[in-house]
């Protein structure tokens, strides 16, 4: 069954326009009134749209969808449908209903969509919301995705470009899906990584947004395909810097080694041309530059909480079984905006 | 001998994967190899490898949607020199290449209650240590001490956040049930694990 689905060029988060491109673009559409129930929209690039009904509730809205990354087609569903959830947990909202969105060729094993959409609502399940409906495409290749709406507390919401300087970085899973997934692609991934990639990708950000909960979080947003320091740099909002020790972000080992083998995505090359003029990298192996800008498919949570509470944070992330680490932290602006140490 | 690739129509990073393989070909005697690519990313992305790896490197937009990359192989003495240069460069980080291999919870033969002492405090040694190690390896039933619940977990963390690369190997945190317990570290597999082995200036084994 898994050679019957036609390798699409570079699946996943690794398929998205690169966000250069995008900001030109956005820039130029025509805005409506200014309606003051909107209290996130895409000026702030945020993860998901949300809208106030009334004082004490506010709806969050996103969609995401994408070329299969794996052969596999239920864990390709389980993987799209994680990143697509993630997007409304990365605001602090609570999922309530997701729709299906699916491009599918005509000619095609319906067996291969009948899986792939059993891997996505095995995880709209597991994430406590209801599949409710959905829209097909006749296409020439596979995707999918979902559209997802959440609620959430509109006095609750985590922005991702409301940090403080001072503020200490988390982040909760651990970067080189991309990398391993492209290697896979050529045949040269382990099984092991490729496991714990699948592992990683499968992991729903719900139970690290349930444990965030609790503590004073100033920004939230996950990473996926601008890599790392394109999200940490949107997370700056032009106002803040912030400080990264290479040696605490987890990484997955063997995406060092395939970097080192140049097994790189035209994605991974947009975000370093995108985040090249604020990034300083100082005695960084190159491998590990390209981790970090490496785009994600269903990455973790990139936190922005207060100091104190770090520390505690990060051990209760690590006790619910999640590879998080305290990556380094923000300060006022300054130049470099990121430096990589 | 000259080579040409046609990477026409192919995504990252199939370009690179065909250059290199055109490069391993050619072999000893180095030369030219033009890979035609119809996309700006993938000319980066060829820069980049050439960059790294010291080839040097010309790229042409010959019409929309079509460029080409050449880069330069050096004859393979031209190689080793370059590799005696860079060997010269990076003394301290090959001296200080120590790997510490544990493959047992218990260090040495003879009454497990004692070896699961012994190993408790030879970790804590190692991490009072003048130098540290540059990586620790955990296999078979050395994996138990990365996992919830053992002993050695403290002293590993402190290790750790001191930059020593804490690996254990994934087949036997599976083989033993404990994939989802893993405490310190990263997962890792047979090829790093030879890797590192291979690649030590002296590997310590309790």
């Amino acid at each position: 069954m898994a050679e019957e689905i036609v390798f699409c060029r570079g699946g996943g988060c690794t398929a998205k326009l690169g966000a250069g491109v995008l900001s030109r673009v956005l820039s130029c559409l025509p805005k409506g009134a200014h309606d003051e129930n909107l209290l996130v929209g895409y000026d702030s690039r945020d993860d998901a749209a949300v809208y106030r009904v009334s004082d004490d509730l506010a709806i969050v809205q996103t969609l995401d969808f994408f070329p299969p990354m794996i052969d596999d087609p239920y864990l390709f569903g389980q993987i799209a449908a994680a990143n697509a959830l993630s997007d409304i947990y990365a605001m602090g909202g609570e999922v309530k209903t997701a729709l299906n969105i699916v491009c599918f060729p005509e000619k095609m094993d319906l067996n291969l969509l009948g899986e792939i959409m059993r891997g996505g609502s095995e995880k709209v399940i597991e994430a406590g919301a209801a599949l409710v409906g959905g829209h097909s495409i006749a296409d020439d290749s596979v995707k999918y995705g979902l559209s997802v709406m959440g609620t959430i507390h509109p006095e609750k919401v985590y922005a991702n470009n409301r940090g403080q300087a001072g503020d200490v970085l988390i982040l909760t899973k651990k970067l080189g899906v991309g990398i391993v997934c492209t290697a896979n692609r050529v045949g040269e991934a382990s099984k092991e990584a490729m496991d714990e990639a699948i592992r990683s990708m499968t992991t729903l950000n719900k139970y690290a947004a349930e444990i965030c909960a609790n503590y004073d979080v100033h920004a939230c947003t996950d990473v996926t395909g601008f890599g790392f320091l394109g999200h940490l740099h949107e997370m700056l909002d032009g106002r803040l810097s912030a400080r990264i020790r290479s040696k605490d972000v987890p990484v997955i080992a063997e995406a060092l080694h395939h970097a080192d083998e140049f097994l790189l995505t035209a994605a991974g090359q947009r975000n370093r041309n995108h985040t090249q003029p604020f990034v300083t990298f100082r005695n960084i192996p190159f491998a590990m530059e390209e981790v970090l800008l490496d785009p994600q498919t269903s990455g973790g949570l990139l936190i922005a909480v207060e100091p104190v509470q770090a520390e505690e944070l990060k051990q209760e992330l690590q006790k619910a079984g999640l590879p998080a680490r305290i990556v380094g932290e923000l300060t006022n602006r300054t130049d470099p905006e990121i430096l990589v140490v | 001998m000259n080579q040409t690739v046609n990477a026409m129509g192919d995504a990252c990073p199939i370009p690179v994967v065909k250059t290199k393989n055109a490069i391993k070909e050619m072999g000893a005697e180095g030369g030219c190899v033009e890979t035609l690519v119809d996309n700006e990313i993938a000319v980066q992305n060829l820069i980049k490898m050439a960059n790294q790896k010291g080839y040097p490197v010309q790229s042409e937009k010959l019409e929309q949607n079509k460029y080409r990359v050449v880069m330069t192989i050096g004859t393979e003495k031209a190689a080793e020199s370059e590799v005696k240069d860079e060997a010269v460069c990076i003394p301290d980080r090959r001296a200080d290449n120590t790997v510490v291999v544990i493959s047992s919870p218990y260090m040495g033969e003879g009454d497990d209650a004692l070896g699961a002492v012994l190993m408790k405090g030879f970790i804590y040694a190692i991490s009072q240590q003048d130098t540290l190690p540059a990586t620790m390896l955990f296999y078979n039933g050395g994996a138990k001490l990365t996992c919830e619940d053992a002993p050695t977990l403290e002293d590993l963390k402190s290790l750790e956040a001191q930059g020593v690369e804490i690996l254990t190997c994934g087949t036997c945190l599976n083989h033993y049930g404990l994939t989802e317990k893993l405490q310190v570290g990263t997962v890792t597999n047979m090829y790093v694990i030879a890797e590192k082995m291979t690649q030590a200036s002296l590997i310590v084994k309790p």
